[in-house]
């Protein structure tokens, strides 16, 4: 235990590159000193420290599996090596165009369709004057954030199915026939969009209601003197006040452009569905945990990481180029 | 408050009326149809099996019954089911608060020696992961599957979150714990006495955060736990509803007997309603929350 403290302590002070021994000598006691009296500061740090290792850190070392022929038997250090085998078998695969053309699809159609929505509603809570009302209608549309996907994926099966399902009820009142919208392949992007919308644009508005609780009130009654209506106000000042906001969480939406959401989509997944639905994350899944092909689909896991990577730190250098403090 | 003040003295021109009217309107049928499948599900739950059969939007039971609920009450699945939640959620924050509390607070140190590296390797597992299938063979290797505590342990500590109250106790006057580092307590106990009591309202917030998100996992479950007695409520309620596995006794439906619909619903009113619980409070704070986050680390 001791030992553990000690190699974390030293390891992480970098050694200055300075020539004289007896310097050196005494900087190593000073560091010794510091540790001996920070010493519990360091064993509440062991904890938290040791996790960060053993589950972040050595599976990030277990990628080396991507390069080899993996045998859960003979561990990562018995098992042969591949070279890039398993990269070239994914880029040849067919299936690799459709992965990315649906996980393309599913983060355009995001941007497009649910992208624009917090903003509206943020800015028609903004407007409101009743304070009340609009503190009634935040805590409706922020309660979907909090409940799983399994429940909202649950409540759009019960509410879809054309079993009963009260949708299919009206649809079958209205017009005579019933959709599939559960079965049916041209529906899943549609379901899957509205199914973010509803469980979270309303908690997307926080951050706008935010950036607009800041506008400077002085700016509308200026406005007014000088004879602006309402929407004309809402174009010239309360828009532009949070044009900075909407244009870093575009950008940060971007750099998380590959994560589809795969719990959300992981339930949505039928047979029936599976050509427009399998995106990276699932795909790896399916391949290395119920088929077994761990050296394959860690393959894949490492290369969609690897995208995401660069995606987050150009997303991150371009909302630094537009002068905004990064996030990282 | 001065916006409102101000507004008072808006001429109350007819362009004006319209446009509150409007946007009052469109804003009370979002909230609506934000909620109203909840309500659905909760109605149709309590309705009684030959009522809910016919169909047809229910918003109030016209004929309430209890059956659905108390079918389930008579299975050990689902009992079982929320018994594991329950001890997963609670034991799992505990865990969670007690080892975030414990390394944000060395890192809140400026002057600690080792920090900035640290700081930099947690920070870096939020850009880049070993992904799914490393980290299954690090659980498995570890003995953990099939056990609860894979569902606590792999993600006992959020980066973000630690990050954020490492923020947090920064911000703690340090006139505060070298009062007490002088009457002679250590580091171990001026963060429980001091830095932890003067943050509850931070800590209880994340407790909650990490609460709601223990009850609505079901992934890890899915690939670390085989067991079906292990199952927490969303592993078993994505059978019952999704996958429409009529499995939810431990002989299966009786589909004459019984509305399998009606007991779907109830299901998924047990798998929300402790959500619905710590939504007030978590109301309370989350919109701070969600602005310390926004704060840069």
């Amino acid at each position: 235990m001791n030992a553990q403290i000690r190699t974390t302590g030293s390891s992480s002070s970098s050694p200055s590159k300075s020539t004289l021994g007896k310097e050196r000598v005494s900087r190593r006691s000073e560091w010794l000193r510091e540790l001996i009296k920070d010493k519990w500061m360091y064993a509440m740090l062991l904890p938290g420290v040791l996790f960060f290792i053993i589950f972040k850190y050595v599976p990030m070392y277990g990628v080396i599996i991507a390069f080899q022929d993996y045998q859960p038997f003979q561990g990562v250090l018995g098992s042969s090596w591949a070279g890039l085998k398993h990269f070239e078998r994914f880029f040849s695969e067919p299936q690799f165009w459709q992965l990315f053309r649906n996980t393309l699809l599913l983060a355009i159609y995001n941007i497009v369709f649910f992208f624009p929505l917090p903003i509206v509603l943020a800015l028609m809570l903004n407007e409101v004057r009743i304070e009340r009302f609009k503190r009634f209608v935040q805590t409706m549309i922020y309660i979907p954030h909090f409940v799983s996907w399994v429940v909202v994926v649950g409540v759009f099966y019960i509410i879809l199915t054309t079993e009963g399902g009260i949708i299919n009820e009206m649809l079958f009142a209205l017009t005579g026939h019933k959709i599939a919208f559960l079965l049916e392949p041209s529906w899943f992007r549609t379901i899957i969009i509205s199914q973010s919308i509803w469980k979270e644009v309303g908690w997307g508005t926080i951050i706008f209601l935010a950036a607009l609780s800041g506008v400077d009130v002085q700016l509308y009654e200026a406005a007014r003197i000088d004879g602006a209506n309402r929407l004309r106000q809402l174009w010239h000042i309360t828009l532009p006040a949070i044009r900075s906001t909407i244009v870093i969480l575009l950008i940060l939406r971007l750099g998380t452009f590959l994560d589809s959401g795969f719990e959300h989509i992981f339930l949505m997944l039928t047979p029936t569905n599976r050509d427009v639905g399998e995106v990276f994350d699932t795909y790896v899944y399916v391949k290395g945990l119920t088929q077994a092909q761990y050296s394959y689909s860690a393959a894949v896991g490492l290369f969609k990481s690897f995208i995401g990577l660069i995606l987050v730190l150009g997303a991150n250098w371009m909302a630094k180029k537009f002068g905004q403090e990064g996030v990282y | 408050m001065s916006r409102e003040q101000s507004y008072v003295r808006v001429d109350n021109t007819l362009g004006n009326k319209l446009f509150d009217g409007a946007n009052i309107i469109v804003l009370t049928i979002i909230a609506l149809v934000t909620v109203l499948p909840f309500i659905y599900i909760l109605a149709v739950s309590f309705t009684s099996p030959e009522e809910a059969a016919k169909g047809g939007f229910i918003l109030f039971p016209k004929s309430f019954s209890l059956s659905a609920y108390q079918y389930i009450f008579s299975t050990d699945t689902l009992m079982r089911s929320l018994l594991v939640s329950i001890y997963v959620t609670t034991l799992g924050t505990a865990i969670n608060l007690l080892l975030t509390c414990l390394m944000a607070y060395p890192l809140a140190k400026q002057t600690l020696r080792g920090r900035q590296p640290i700081l930099m390797a947690v920070l870096f597992t939020m850009l880049f992961s070993g992904g799914l299938i490393p980290t299954y063979f690090v659980v498995s290797g570890m003995g953990l599957t099939n056990t609860l505590w894979s569902l606590m342990i792999p993600n006992a500590i959020s980066a973000f979150n630690l990050i954020v109250l490492k923020n947090f106790f920064q911000q703690i006057p340090d006139g505060l714990e070298d009062s007490a580092r002088i009457d002679g307590c250590t580091d171990v106990g001026v963060l429980f006495r001091i830095v932890i009591p003067l943050s509850m309202p931070a800590i209880a917030t994340f407790g909650m955060f990490y609460a709601v998100s223990h009850w609505n996992q079901f992934f890890s479950a899915i690939i670390y736990i085989n067991d079906s007695d292990k199952w927490p409520v969303q592993v078993l309620l994505r059978e019952i509803v999704i996958l429409a596995q009529s499995r939810i006794g431990d002989t299966g439906f009786d589909e004459t007997a019984i509305q399998p619909q009606t007991i779907r619903m109830a299901v998924i009113v047990f798998a929300t309603i402790p959500i619905l619980l710590v939504y007030p409070f978590l109301q309370k704070h989350f919109a701070k929350g969600v602005m310390l986050g926004s704060v840069k680390g």
